[in-house]
């Protein structure tokens, strides 16, 4: 065993788990030093273990599976055996590092942005809980693993929107947040369950290797459709509420609620990538059922669009950079759903870097904005704060897609090989050009945001209140720090995913390479048709910023004003986004309120606390008003009952007694009967009557239990048999059907 | 000699009167007094039997159920005595407790 196969894997999750178990018993007792120095030290360390297994060890085991770990078996019941174990291959890997790596600076941010929080600890034990299950999440050697990673991001996403829970409007966000993944979490187990049923393992390994044109997988299942489609359908319904799609995507803007660094990391770096994440792990899954990738794919597409089209009317900050992460990760799904899971994933690294900037710089505004994300009031901070300026510049050209920075070499991969895909069915040819035609539309909307939020955050003259401005100053260096090397990420990071085969170099695309092991080779797109679409991606983010700039150049300008004159019910119905919640108000959790206040007022309080709880009570009060009337408290009364108790046994069990069941012999039409008991002596003087054919006269009396009798006809007769205690005149009798064979 | 039926009779009718005393009167004194009939009741079955049989075992009996009544008469009377000093009364309704 060398050295790679022995590593431990498991430390990775571990130490952030270990350090959140250590803050929530003793943090609030510690320094804020103290806090800071394990919640940091926590991540930091997994963060190298995780280079550490990734540039030293993965690269010799890359080629057949990477990196395993098995802690113990975890479940095995049947033919179910599940391991708690973790993989790391170059996609986990990947993922892996951005967590570890983002998650640290997030850390060192948060800890100069929280500084003035009384429940310090309580913040960074919940991070640090956060880290620990989206590494399980991304490690997951299987589903089942997944899932508790899955369940723990959600759990801590919760946790963390409502931090500072004494305000009802974070508190219901965090519910919102939480009820609206589990309706994904749903689908995810319903898609666990099928995937199950048809290759009988939870293993990814295992079901990569299971996923052929061939196996269960792509046997048709239900409607026409292959299992594969059912299962990826069911799987993505999980992600849509996970990675915030359509029609789930609502808890992602409220979810802005919770502190600006979980928002940075949670709900932008990392958290809702793990859809993607999932889609790219279970990718030879998907590619058995194209048509539930063109789900995908036109889910993704509609809600880039969808989302970035809200991003225009939205005057906060942090409400922009939430759509817009709704909007990006669209684009994400749309390189996943056309079959191009490098590029998917290329999206979700580069996003990581930019957005989790753009998020940190909100926060660093709102630091210096005395804690408004009012848009319409800021303008002008380009000097006050110069380090954010220079941070969301450069971030800010990244999500647009400016050539060189990161943005621009993902986004383009995305749209270049939506154009370019050919996984499609023949009836399904125009999903392709149709989503990436939709990208493109959504690529101009987000540089045209992005460029108005910062034109409006930026440039011009300052629009806040005098207090306001007195106040506004640059964040401390432990936040612009993260800041800086964040940028530094948005700006180069995208260099690792050069299209070298362009200039004939494809060995300049690193990450196309590393991450060929784990989600297949790089989609070929022609030449041509990548520079068409660099040129007009291009085009396309110049063209949204110099629009914005005319719109918003240094404040409000004519144009904008003209504009949202014009058409007013278009620009409140986005700024209301256009009224999506209020839709599912009405459609679903109004009927849902009726029917549960129905189910309330009838099965609850009619059905189980009046007939059920109600009537047991009644019941039983009527029985004990009953009994009480026996226990009259007068010895001489009990002695009466015991009495007559006492004469109904002597009554009982002197009487004449037959056995259970006759002995009958049939033979012919002559029937003998033998009322005897067996094993008993029998009293003597009793007297036996033997009625053959039920009739009321005995045929047959006399003092033996024995009697025989001959028919006249065959057919079916019942015998009664009486017996007589003579001196007590006490008697019983029993009935016996006889059938006799021969003519009636 | 007299058939064991006419003792078996004069037993049953003995116990009839006893327990109908035990049952119906309401002076604790006189269900005592019913209880030794029904328990002499008793003894003069056995003591039937046990001649009709020829067996002894049935007077080795009715010697226990003596001495159990002598005993039980003891009893019962000292809890009368004390039933008197506490209610100044003997009888059983007023005895009630039970129910309270």
């Amino acid at each position: 065993m060398n050295a790679a196969e022995s590593f431990n894997l498991r430390l990775i999750p571990l130490l952030p788990f270990l350090g959140a178990t250590i803050l929530i018993l003793f943090g609030r007792r510690m320094k804020r030093g103290t806090v800071v120095a394990i919640a940091a030290g926590a991540i930091a360390a997994a963060a190298f273990l995780a280079f550490t297994a990734f540039f030293q060890y993965l690269p010799e085991t890359a080629e057949h599976g990477g990196l395993r770990d098995v802690v113990w078996k975890w479940i095995e019941a049947g033919n179910l055996s599940i391991d708690l174990a973790f993989r790391m291959d170059a996609l986990s890997g990947l993922l892996c590092l951005i967590i570890t790596f983002i998650g640290f600076l997030i850390h060192l941010y948060a800890a100069g942005y929280m500084e003035h929080d009384p429940d310090y600890a309580r913040f960074f034990a919940y991070l640090n809980l956060f880290c620990g299950s989206m590494l399980v999440l991304v490690l997951g050697d299987s589903m089942p693993v997944m899932f508790v990673g899955w369940e723990g991001v959600g759990l801590c996403s919760y946790l963390l929107i409502g931090f500072w829970y004494t305000e009802t409007a974070n508190a219901s966000a965090g519910k919102k947040a939480f009820i609206t993944n589990r309706i994904g979490d749903f689908g995810f187990l319903i898609g666990m369950f099928l995937l199950f049923q048809a290759t009988g393992t939870l293993r990814f390994s295992e079901i990569g290797a299971l996923a052929t044109t061939g196996s269960a997988l792509a046997a048709p299942y239900w409607l026409g459709m292959p299992m594969a489609f059912w299962v990826g359908l069911f799987l993505f319904i999980g992600a849509t509420g996970k990675s915030a799609q359509l029609p789930l995507y609502v808890w992602l803007p409220d979810a802005m609620a919770g502190p600006t660094p979980v928002s940075a990391l949670i709900h932008a770096a990392t958290m809702v990538t793990a859809g993607v994440y999932m889609v790219a792990r279970l990718h030879t899954l998907y590619m058995l059922a194209p048509v539930v990738l063109a789900i995908v794919a036109i889910v993704g597409a509609a809600t880039a669009m969808f989302a970035a089209i809200i991003g225009f009317a939205q005057n906060d900050f942090k409400k922009v950079l939430a759509y817009s992460t709704v909007s990006q990760l669209g684009f994400m799904f749309v390189g996943v759903g056309t079959g191009n899971f490098t590029s998917g994933v290329f999206h979700l690294y580069t996003h990581a870097f930019f957005k989790a900037g753009l998020f940190l710089c909100a926060g660093s505004i709102m630091h210096a904005m005395s804690g408004s994300g009012d848009i319409t009031k800021m303008g002008g901070l380009r000097k006050r704060t110069p380090w954010t300026h220079a941070v969301f510049l450069v971030c800010w050209l990244a999500i647009c897609g400016v050539p060189i920075f990161s943005g621009f070499f993902s986004k383009d991969a995305i749209v270049a090989g939506a154009f370019a895909t050919d996984i499609y069915p023949e009836s399904l040819k125009w999903v392709g050009p149709l989503v990436g035609t939709m990208l493109l539309l959504a690529a101009l909307g987000t540089s045209f945001y992005m460029s108005r939020l910062y034109f409006l955050v930026f440039t011009g003259p300052s629009r806040a209140d005098h207090e306001t401005q007195h106040h506004i100053h640059e964040s401390p260096s432990i936040m612009v720090g993260p800041l800086v090397v964040l940028a530094i990420g948005a700006g180069l990071g995208g260099l690792v995913g050069v299209p070298g085969g362009l200039f004939g170099h494809p060995e300049w695309n690193v990450l196309g390479e590393w991450l060929s092991h784990s989600v297949g080779p790089e989609m070929e797109v022609p030449h041509n048709t990548e520079m068409l679409f660099m040129g007009i991606s291009t085009a396309l983010a110049l063209g949204g910023i110099f629009l914005a700039q005319a719109f918003y150049g240094g404040g409000y300008r004519e144009p904008a004003k003209k504009f949202a004159a014009a058409v007013p019910g278009l620009v409140k119905l986005a700024q209301d986004k256009f009224r999506v919640d209020e839709l599912y108000n009405a459609v679903i959790i109004r009927p849902l309120r009726v029917l549960s206040q129905a189910l309330f007022q009838f099965v609850d309080r009619v059905l189980i606390d009046q007939l059920l709880v109600g009537g047991a009570a009644a019941v039983t009060d009527v029985l004990g008003r009953i009994s009480r009337a026996l226990q009259a408290g007068d010895g001489q009364r009990y002695m009466a009952a015991f009495a007559i108790g006492a004469a109904a046994l002597v009554f009982f069990a002197t009487r004449p007694t037959l056995p259970s069941e006759l002995k009958v012999n049939v033979s012919g039409t002559t029937v003998t009967v033998d009322a005897s008991r067996t094993g008993r002596q029998s009293a003597r003087g009793l007297t036996y009557a033997f009625d053959f054919d039920d009739d009321g006269r005995a045929e047959v009396t006399g003092t033996s239990p024995e009697a025989r009798y001959t028919y006249e006809r065959g057919g079916e007769h019942t015998i009664r048999v009486t017996v007589t205690d003579p001196r007590w005149h006490t008697e019983s009798h029993i009935k016996s059907k006889v059938e006799l064979g021969g003519q009636n | 000699m007299l058939p064991t039926f006419y003792y078996l009779c004069l037993s049953f009718v003995l116990f009839v009167i006893g327990t109908a005393g035990v049952l119906l009167r309401r002076n604790a004194l006189i269900v005592l007094m019913g209880i030794e009939l029904q328990l002499n009741a008793g003894n003069l079955a056995m003591l039937a039997f046990s001649r009709q049989l020829g067996d002894e075992k049935g007077h080795a009996f009715a010697f226990l159920i003596i001495a159990l009544a002598a005993a039980e008469a003891a009893v019962g009377l000292a809890i009368l005595v004390s039933l008197f000093r506490a209610r100044q009364t003997i009888n059983l309704d007023e005895a009630s407790l039970m129910k309270r």
